[in-house]
């Protein structure tokens, strides 16, 4: 073959190829957080049941799938937000990138889980299924490290786990989001950033993305994972030797689906979403490869005997949770875990292993002085670096919520993450030089 | 050679101009710009000072420097052993070394990283023996020590092959006269040897620097965040196509790559002083001692085994049912493969194509730019030469910045699809990345050509464009076909871009596809199916351009005159 001819054949098949783009008349896109497994099931399903049409699926993390949709021309919108945290779906709303679905909830689907609402009360974005968040541990793992199976969060604190657990970021993660302010709205703010700092203290490694956690349990990199439930229970359906267990400090809020604003093709959006929202479409949730909760009570008659049913009181929520309060710090979470956590890790792990060491010295033995040091290294290591009273502030908490970001605003955020990220390291510093000369002090 | 300047040349030239002008040129000088000015439009450095107020991006800034450069050291210490075995010494192993020198790279390395984190992660194979046995563990693959690894694993080759070229090129007179004085074993390698093979070193040296630089996927693979590259592609999708920190990210990646080429091209300009009589002749290969023996080929399994370590992994992977805390996988499957063929049979069809098209490109391209430089006067040809091997320099996450960028809200003509959520973008990013490469082949292609067949071929009365359809090009042929394969299979495996500008699962290749399946439990095993069919893809492509190579040496030494057929 002529090269001439190899020329224009590919320049025809650029050309043809192009041209097939321009026909997507039916062509309905999704973007989500979810993983391949899932989008590909309801991807599949759908196209089957409608000829000719086209799901594109955008896969984004949470917050990258926000800006997307932020970012993206008015005459080129996604035409459905589809992810697990229903804090997206605030902000997502409250900047005004979403239309009014409430037509398409399914009557059938209870009004609420537990005291929370399944559907957005103004009918912005519906409840698709439902999730809680629990902890997974690798079977192999625990026995071969001799670890007891946990059940509650407060116990990750314990020595005995430093070392085997792992976490996500919540800025990197929709789900971590969540579980970070579960346990906050659960145990109150500086309560709960003391049970985040000491869990943390004893993790392994604060994964980049929410999957690097159970992927990490799944290959028995770490030992217990905190995850949202449906990475436990499908790893656990594919033959992985994992278990999954809800804490009582745990809550159920729905993952969420909803009309992006201005869609390109709004009428297969809505279509699609309720699709999503019938029997038909609940059902796909129950896949071995996809294991999340329906929305709808009926799917459960369909799904294995111990599948977990928050209708049906097989899952007790104790908390609550409040998507205002989370939405109003949704970035000061985010930006305290990262400051003072994510990045601060090595040293707040360091803090953390020489409180646990001076802890099992002191155990037993009366040593006032001592006693006060790790007291005082404790305080250092575990207290949370914005009061409660701060993560109040209205004026505080707007620096962080704007997104347009001027000079000023810009020097100012990254004074404060500054000042976090320095402060913390100095503190966790400090906790393990005390910490160590506590230790010191019962020879 | 025809001397005149025609219309033709000039409209081709200006055309290709323009191409490396709207693609290369205008989206590099828009991430600069953008990191340069403020709201206003006026210029500032606030954006830089704003950068190194953030620990989070000094701490990005040295591990990334940290992570190259020790990637750079550990990618000598397996290097250059070898290579001296090969140049200096009867050897029986030098076919393998030859091996080993191309199994890394027919592997990108985030899929490479995935299998490590199986075979030396903190629960991974050797570990679990090791804690068996011994009682302890090695922090092999923890944190950044895990990107080393895995880097110098991978693009330990680059150092290997340009330092055997570089031995090769010695003047033997050197090493006779050293040894003549009495020196010997070490003291002659690090007195005499190493300082005059170094420019080969040097050159391979940039080069890892360059890719370890640039690397999106291996880091994100192995959770690793705070480096460069990763925290550009961060900042970009997360904050948003207005957060003035990943251009500064951006400029700084470009800066790197930039010093680190020139820091190569001033040491290989001392070369012609170093190496006054090219050529290995006079000096016989020296006998191994026993010693020297046990070490040569004891390093060698070793190195065997590393380079050899993700390959197996990967492959294990992609056939084990169930892969969790244990030496070796229980049970075995062909499952995941049918799930690759049945899910995404598109994404390889979309790496066939996106890279086919690219390669295409490219030696279109590189044909032309070679036949301006070597046969035409047409003014500023150099400087097309110059561009297109600049993109050398330009990192993929940068590009991608570029593009998102400078193309924002544009829409295909015809369509009100965005040009960057098109996978042509992909496409176009491809073809610039990989057109240094291509160019090269051709340029080489069409230097060993006289110009008097070209002449020939006019005198007996073709027109300018039939020359050079029917005899240029033709004679071009196998190195023009080298110069696509190894476009191909390179853009068959990046990820960096890729990442980027991806949008649309449909309309996404191979490597993009393997990064997604492995954010789920279920998607671990089709993951690592479609992994080793891209290392098949780029195995094959790499042992067709080995062949073509082979051929177009051994026409070298036959009469071209005789084998033309017009």
């Amino acid at each position: 073959m002529y090269p001439q001819r190899i020329v224009t054949s590919w320049l025809a098949a650029l050309l043809l190829a192009a041209g097939a783009t321009a026909a997507h008349a039916q062509q309905l896109t999704i973007i989500t957080s979810f993983p391949k497994d899932l989008t590909e099931a309801y991807k599949r399903a759908f196209e089957t049941r409608n000829p000719g049409v086209k799901v594109e699926v955008l896969n984004r993390g949470t917050s990258a799938a926000i800006a997307y949709v932020r970012e993206a021309p008015a005459t080129n919108k996604p035409d459905v937000f589809w992810a697990s945290a229903p804090d997206a779906f605030e902000v997502l709303n409250k900047e005004n990138l979403l239309a009014k679905v409430a037509d398409l909830a399914n009557p059938a689907v209870p009004k609420k889980v537990g005291a929370y609402p399944v559907n957005h009360p103004g009918g912005f974005y519906l409840g698709q299924a439902l999730a809680g968040y629990g902890l997974m541990w690798n079977t192999r793992y625990m026995k071969a490290n001799r670890l007891p199976e946990p059940k509650e969060w407060v116990d990750l604190m314990k020595p005995v786990y430093f070392g085997h657990v792992a976490i996500s970021s919540p800025s990197r993660s929709g789900t971590t989001h969540l579980t970070i302010e579960t346990i906050l709205q659960g145990e109150g703010w500086e309560k709960g950033w003391q049970q985040v700092l000491m869990i943390t203290g004893n993790s392994a490694a604060v994964t980049e993305r929410s999957f690097g956690v159970p992927d990490g349990v799944n290959n028995g990199q770490f030992g217990i994972g905190l995850v949202i439930d449906f990475f436990g229970l499908s790893a656990k359906a594919s033959g992985f030797p994992v278990e999954f267990v809800y804490p009582s400090m745990t809550s159920i809020v729905p993952a969420n689906i909803g009309l992006v604003a201005n869609a390109r093709n709004p009428d297969m959006g809505r279509k699609f979403i309720a699709f999503a929202l019938s029997p038909e479409g609940q059902e796909i949730l129950l896949d071995p490869k996809i294991r999340r909760l329906p929305v709808l009570p009926a799917t459960y008659q369909k799904a294995p005997a111990d599948y977990p049913n928050p209708f049906g009181g097989k899952v007790k929520a104790k908390v609550n949770f409040n998507s205002e309060l989370s939405e109003s710090r949704y970035y000061v979470v985010s930006s305290i875990f990262d400051q003072t956590i994510t990045f601060r890790h090595r040293e707040l792990v360091a803090a953390t292993k020489a409180i646990h060491e001076a802890t099992a010295r002191l155990a037993g033995k009366k040593n006032p002085e001592a006693q006060k040091l790790l007291e005082e290294a404790r305080e250092l290591a575990f207290a949370p670096i914005v009061s409660e009273a701060k993560s109040k502030d209205k004026e505080f908490l707007a620096l962080f919520r704007d997104t347009k970001r001027d000079a000023l605003k810009t020097k100012q955020l990254t004074g404060l993450e500054e000042y976090w990220n320095s402060t913390a390291r100095k503190n966790y510093v400090r906790a393990a030089e005390l910490a160590n000369r506590a230790a010191a002090m019962a020879r | 050679m025809s001397t005149r300047i025609t219309w033709p040349q000039v409209a081709i030239a200006a055309a290709i101009g323009l191409f490396l002008f709207a693609f290369l040129v205008v989206p590099v000088l828009t991430v600069i710009y953008v990191a340069f000015v403020d709201g206003t439009g006026g210029f500032t450095l606030s954006h830089f000072v704003s950068f190194f107020h953030i620990s989070l991006m000094r701490e990005s800034f040295w591990n990334s420097l940290y992570v190259a450069t020790l990637s750079v050291v550990f990618a000598t210490i397996i290097a250059v052993p070898l290579a001296y075995f090969t140049a200096r010494f009867q050897f029986r192993g030098a076919l393998l070394i030859q091996t080993l020198g191309i199994l890394p790279l027919i592997m990108p390395p985030f899929v490479g990283a995935i299998a490590m984190q199986l075979i030396f992660g903190r629960s991974g194979s050797v570990n679990l023996l090791l804690n068996d046995w011994f009682g302890f563990t090695l922090p092999i693959m923890d944190g950044l020590n895990g990107v080393i690894f895995v880097e110098a694993i991978h693009y330990f080759p680059f150092i290997l092959m340009n330092l055997v070229v570089a031995l090769n090129n010695i003047d033997s007179s050197m090493e006779e006269s050293a040894l003549n004085l009495g020196a010997s074993g070490m003291r002659l390698f690090r007195r005499i040897v190493f300082p005059l093979a170094m420019p080969g070193y040097i050159a391979g040296a940039a080069l890892v620097f360059i890719k370890v630089f640039d690397d999106l996927g291996t880091p994100l693979v192995l959770n690793v965040t705070n480096m460069l590259a990763p925290q550009a592609y961060l900042r970009i999708t997360s904050v948003g196509i207005e957060d003035p920190i990943g251009y500064v990210i951006g400029v700084f990646m470009i800066v790197f790559s930039l010093v680190a080429l020139w820091a190569s091209a001033l040491v290989l300009k001392g070369r012609e002083y170093a190496t006054m009589q090219r050529g290995y002749s006079g000096l016989a290969k020296r006998r191994l001692t026993p010693w020297q023996g046990v070490f040569a080929y004891g390093w060698i399994v070793l190195v065997l085994a590393l380079v050899l370590a993700p390959h197996l992994g990967i492959l294990m992977l992609s056939l084990a049912k169930v892969w969790s805390f244990s030496v070796l996988p229980e049970g075995f499957t062909l499952q995941h493969y049918a799930t690759v063929f049945q899910d995404s049979p598109r994404m390889i069809w979309n790496t066939l194509l996106y890279c086919g098209i690219a390669a295409g490109i490219d030696v279109v391209l590189g044909t032309a730019i070679a036949y301006l430089i070597l046969r035409t006067r047409v003014p500023a040809r150099l400087s097309l030469d110059f561009i297109a091997t600049a993109a050398l320099a330009i990192p993929g996450v940068v590009l991608a910045i570029g593009y998102l960028r400078t193309f924002r809200g544009m829409e295909l003509p015809f369509t009100d699809d965005l040009l960057t959520s098109s996978w042509l973008l992909l496409v176009v990013a491809y073809s610039i990345r990989r057109l240094p490469y291509a160019l090269r082949s051709c340029l080489a292609a069409l230097q060993q050509m006289h110009v008097s067949l070209e002449e020939a071929a006019e005198n007996l009365g073709a027109r300018k464009s039939r020359a050079i359809v029917r005899v240029v090009v033709p004679l071009m042929a196998g190195g023009i076909l080298a110069g696509f394969v190894t476009s191909f299979m390179t853009a068959a495996v990046e990820l960096s871009a890729t990442l980027m500008l991806v949008t649309a699962q449909h309309d996404a290749p191979m490597s993009y596809g393997i990064y997604l399946y492995m954010q789920s439990a279920a998607g671990r095993g089709p993951g690592a199916a479609l992994g080793v069919l891209a290392v098949a893809i780029v195995a094959i492509g790499t042992y067709l351009s080995h062949r073509l190579i082979e051929r177009r040496e051994a026409e070298k030494q036959s009469q071209p005159l005789a084998r033309i057929e017009v």
